[in-house]
């Protein structure tokens, strides 16, 4: 499903931020990526995301190489992917349903099909009935969930959340992991970027560890 | 089996179709209720735009109301041949019939000294004075319209020293002369409205990209978003696009009602002044397909530069 071979990324001021990192994610597969601050958790994710170009090696995602994937494509790639982001990245002027929506509009959905698909969305994250609210208007862990709703109203094959829990209190952060626990009971591949080595512990999915930019253990 | 898969491709090709129209409707409004939220900043933009329009629309007018009154001048690009004093209508009238069979001549006329007179009390309103002459001190004249009156002006003045020729004709005066000049200045004129009207043009254009991409810089986060989310360029621009159209279409209206309101304002004097020349002179304003072109034109001016604008800009908007 996810493939890395060899993968290494440089930014023009700052270093390699990966180095030689190579793994594969199985379709359905659940896994945390843990490693300290600076370690190129976000930036690997960012690779997955097309926000940023490896400078070697290849990743490619469900059989298909994203490594030199032209610009007109990414919109069309990116439709497969749930982004799920520390900091939400909501819309704050527009409703949570209009937040959810965006994807579906954006690909093109009609009317119908949109409404049906985010209130089932809106459901599966527990919000069911908030839809007219704006976001700044709910708790940090409501907004939290408004942002997973929007990433699986689109059915993506692949979940990416950089820190989802990272805002989040003990109780919350475990229900949001039950969430994605559930997503991968129907086959949704999930990467969640985590410092939250105990929640990981517990929840004993596999676990890919970077240091300073390579992958000690996976 | 085949033939189900088809069917719903098909009905999800619909589908689009139908989510893409209802996306270009909702882009449309939303861009005009976008723009009233903010109506400060987009009504000052719009009444810069909309003086750029009217400046160069009023210049266009303006050259086209001067264009009518010398192209009401050209029916007098005539020759008068005035006659010596001892020539008798008899005499007049045979040149006059004799001018006429010339190939580069349309229209003769013979006014007698009489009828000359009678013309010159009718229009000058010296009649008492003209009645206590003794004897008429106007000549006999032959009118000459030549063929293509300003086209060549080689041709008139050669066709000028051909009737000098005439032993009956004391001298030759051409009304041409300063009508062709006139012509001149207005052509040069119209060229200066075209380079003005150009500049302007591009105000326009360089006016709405630079509200473009304010606004653009004003609403990144939803940008980057809607990219994340597997938004193309195409989509995101959309709205921004009918913004631009909006301030082009909105200002063109404006400054065509600017410059008709100044028309409006300056009719009763020009038609004073009309009168006092003794001639019937309207204004003419824009007719009702110029006022479709010029709204065409400012709207297609301040997309473009919208157009421009992003596609230079959304390719540097890298979601971080
Ligand atoms: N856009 C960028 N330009 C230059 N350098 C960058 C950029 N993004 C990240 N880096 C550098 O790359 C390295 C890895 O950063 P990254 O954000 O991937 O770490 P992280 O593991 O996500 O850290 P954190 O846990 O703090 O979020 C860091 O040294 C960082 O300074
Ligand atoms: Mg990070």
């Amino acid at each position: 499903m996810l493939r890395f071979e060899h993968v290494s990324k440089r930014y023009p001021d700052a270093g390699e931020a990966l180095t030689d990192v190579s793994f594969h994610l199985h379709r359905g597969e659940m896994a945390f990526l843990t490693g300290r601050s600076g370690a190129g958790k976000s930036t690997l994710l960012k690779l997955i995301a097309m926000m940023e170009q490896c400078t070697r090696g290849s990743v490619s995602l469900d059989g298909q190489d994203i490594t030199r994937i032209g610009e007109r494509k990414i919109p069309y790639m990116r439709r497969n992917l749930g982004l799920i982001f520390q900091d939400y990245k909501l819309l704050n002027d527009r409703t949570v349903f209009d937040n959810v929506a965006l994807p579906l509009v954006v690909s093109g959905y009609n009317h119908q099909e949109v409404a049906r698909r985010v209130r089932a969305s809106l459901d599966k994250v527990g919000l069911l009935g908030k839809e007219k609210k704006h976001p700044l208007a709910l708790s940090g862990g409501e907004q939290q969930r408004v942002g997973i709703a929007r990433a699986i109203v689109n059915k993506p094959k692949l979940i990416l959340a950089d820190e989802p829990t990272g805002n989040l209190d003990p109780d919350l952060s475990a229900e949001v992991m039950f969430m994605f626990e559930q997503f991968k009971q129907v086959g949704v591949t999930v990467l969640i970027a985590s410092h939250d080595i105990e929640l990981i512990n517990h929840l004993g999915h596999r676990v890919l560890t970077l240091d300073k930019g390579h992958l000690v253990a996976s | 089996m085949k033939h189900n898969h088809r069917k719903q491709a098909g009905s999800r090709l619909v589908e689009l179709f139908q989510a893409y129209l209802l996306n270009h409707a909702h882009g449309l409004f939303s861009s005009l209720g976008r723009l009233s939220r903010t109506p400060f900043t987009s009504s000052m933009t719009i009444l810069v735009l909309a003086i750029a329009i009217s400046l160069a629309s009023s210049f266009y007018i303006v050259v086209a109301n001067i264009q009518q009154l010398t192209g009401n001048l050209e029916s007098s690009n005539q020759m008068s041949l005035f006659l010596h004093d001892n020539i008798t209508d008899a005499a007049g009238q045979k040149l006059a019939e004799q001018i006429q069979q010339n190939g580069s001549v349309v229209d003769v006329k013979f006014i007698s000294k009489k009828q000359a007179l009678e013309e010159f009390k009718a229009n000058s309103g010296f009649s008492d004075a003209l009645n206590a002459l003794e004897r008429n001190p106007l000549p006999s004249v032959i009118q000459v319209v030549p063929k293509n009156a300003l086209e060549n002006n080689e041709d008139i003045e050669k066709l000028m020293a051909d009737f000098k020729q005439f032993p009956q004709v004391d001298f030759v005066q051409v009304d041409m002369q300063w009508v062709a000049r006139l012509q001149t200045i207005m052509l040069i004129a119209s060229r200066g409205v075209m380079l003005v009207s150009l500049l302007l043009g591009f105000a326009v254009t360089f006016i709405t990209g630079n509200t473009i991409r304010l606004e653009l810089q004003n609403r990144q986060d939803e940008v980057f978003i809607s990219k994340l989310v597997g938004a193309t360029h195409a989509f995101i621009q959309r709205p921004f696009l009918y913004t631009g159209f909006w301030l082009g279409f909105i200002s063109g209206f404006l400054g065509w009602l600017i410059m008709t309101i100044m028309l409006l304002i300056l009719e009763t004097p020009v038609e004073k002044l009309s009168t006092l020349y003794n001639s019937s002179f309207d204004l003419l304003f824009l007719s009702f397909s110029e006022f479709i072109l010029l709204l065409m034109i400012s709207s297609v001016l301040a997309v473009v530069g919208s157009w421009a604008v992003l596609h230079y800009q959304l390719r540097q908007l890298k979601p971080q």
